[in-house]
């Protein structure tokens, strides 16, 4: 059995804060997915754990006024990847997160513990990298907003502040109203696998010339990252043959991936462009 | 020590339990409802499937403090005094050899066809894509589940097109 000393189960947020912010060595914990496999592998030597799983409201997708979407850190993912407002406004959010572990894990883990985990595998940073998604943390005392490309610190490392807890995920009305989105997420295995490499590319166009487009790659560097080399150079292009090919050329000048028993350092270069390329010829269309 | 009430194939226990506990242990050690199997222990296998309200779970990554509250089904409340028609689909097919897998792929079988009993191929896959079985090779298994929305369906009376069941 697992050395645990003890298990907080607050019912509402409010007392999870004053908790978390008196015993700030309290783990976290949300679906468990993560937090059980680490118990398991003795990562921790001792552990008191705070869960959030009997808080209510957290776990709720909705649209404010002005168009913001607000996830709540608690959905599941099988939650999302079934919710109406994600597939019409950010289907390229429901395609990672149907993309992750099976059914099993989909039902239990949530957005909010795929974000703090801090995993460069992690199947929703792409997409959420490319919609700009902001994460709305609170302590017992104040909030704060932050965007999730800044968010990352390095493998499994994240910019959470000691009593910290992600509450929502938010990703306004720009950035996401006339984009069209896709995720590929490249695994050996199609289900219970960790991606080799994500890609999620987010694309806005006026008669086939981008006018925004956001390339996020997962597995390719220490955090999940930003295209920006590609992304700068495609403004304003048209998206010929030639210009798509160049574009997804330019995505290396970024990533940095490595070589591991998943796939070499090589192959995930390849990946990275082919995937990069395939995404941005399903998004224009035929022309 | 921690206390908690959870509904097992319709039937209400409450036990003090360490608050480390997984469910899987809670059915297995507690409740000595052996049917379901610990593979892995990790999320990767799915022998240790359960049904938690109505969604499938691993049972080894939940832990038993956290379904206070909760109806749990077990393979031991699949059936009735007779086999449900998924188990007899499966034995009829042959989906069974080793059997180490079978609790768990029954029980994502379960919650797929309770609520969704036109599914396709596809989506039988991806209902059992969290269930490793070593030996099958799947096919049979997928055969079994086809053969149990027939069988379901007949059961439900949707079958026969006499008007009389
Ligand atoms: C078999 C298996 C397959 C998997 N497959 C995939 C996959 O394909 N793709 C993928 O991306 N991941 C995968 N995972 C990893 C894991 O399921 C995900 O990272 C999941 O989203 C974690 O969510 P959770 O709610 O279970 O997090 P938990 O385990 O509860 O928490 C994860 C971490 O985040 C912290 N945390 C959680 N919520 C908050 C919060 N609101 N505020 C602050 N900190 C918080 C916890 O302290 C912990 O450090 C898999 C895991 C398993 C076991």
């Amino acid at each position: 059995m697992f050395d645990i000393k003890q298990v907080y189960e607050p019912m509402c947020l409010k007392s999870a804060l004053e908790i978390y912010q008196n015993n700030p060595h309290l783990t976290i914990i949300a679906g468990g997915t993560d937090v059980l496999i680490n118990l398991r592998h003795g990562k921790y030597e001792e552990v008191e754990l705070l869960s959030l799983q009997k808080i209510k409201g957290l776990d709720e997708i909705k649209i404010l006024e002005d168009g913001t979407i607000e996830i709540g850190a608690l959905t599941t993912f099988t939650k999302i990847f079934r919710n109406d407002i994600i597939n019409k406004h950010v289907p390229i959010l429901a395609e990672a997160a149907v993309s992750m572990g099976g059914p099993q894990i989909r039902n239990i883990a949530t957005i909010g513990g795929n974000i703090c985990n801090g995993a460069v595998s992690a199947d929703s940073a792409p997409a959420l990298f490319t919609l700009n998604a902001l994460l709305y943390l609170e302590t017992a005392n104040a909030s704060r907003t932050i965007p999730i490309t800044e968010f990352y610190a390095g493998p499994g490392r994240v910019k959470l502040q000691p009593g910290e807890i992600l509450t929502k995920i938010l990703i306004t009305k720009d950035n996401y109203e006339n984009f069209k989105g896709k995720y590929f997420k490249f695994s050996n295995r199609k289900a219970m696998d960790i991606a080799m490499i994500g890609v999620a590319v987010l694309l806005n166009t006026t008669d086939n010339k981008v006018n925004d487009l956001r390339i996020a790659l997962g597995v390719s560097a220490p955090t999940p990252i930003r295209c920006q080399e590609a992304e700068k150079t495609s403004l304003g292009l048209e998206l010929t043959e030639e210009n798509m090919k160049r574009i997804s050329e330019l995505t290396i000048l970024d990533a940095k991936p490595r070589d591991s028993w998943r796939g070499s350092k090589a192959y995930r270069e390849h990946l990275i462009k082919v995937l990069t390329y395939r995404a941005l010829r399903e998004l224009r269309g035929n022309k | 020590m921690v206390e908690v009430t959870i509904t097992v194939n319709g039937t209400s226990y409450t036990r003090k339990i360490h608050p480390l506990m997984r469910l899987l242990d809670f059915l297995r050690d507690e409740l000595k409802l052996k049917g379901t199997k610990e593979g892995c222990g990790e999320g990767e296998c799915g022998a240790c499937t359960v049904i938690m309200d109505g969604r499938t779970i691993n049972s080894c990554l939940v832990l038993a403090a956290s379904c206070d509250g909760k109806e749990i089904i077990t393979i031991e409340g699949v059936g009735g005094a007779e086999l449900h028609p998924i188990q007899r689909a499966f034995l009829e097919v042959g989906a069974v050899q080793c059997g180490y897998c079978i609790p768990g792929m029954v029980l994502s079988t379960k919650a797929l066809l309770d609520k969704n009993l036109d599914a396709t191929e596809e989506e039988i896959k991806e209902a059992i894509s969290g269930n490793l079985c070593r030996c099958t090779g799947y096919q049979k298994i997928v055969e079994g589940v086809k053969l149990a929305q027939t069988k379901m369906k007949e059961s439900r009376g949707e079958a026969c097109e006499c008007g009389r069941s």
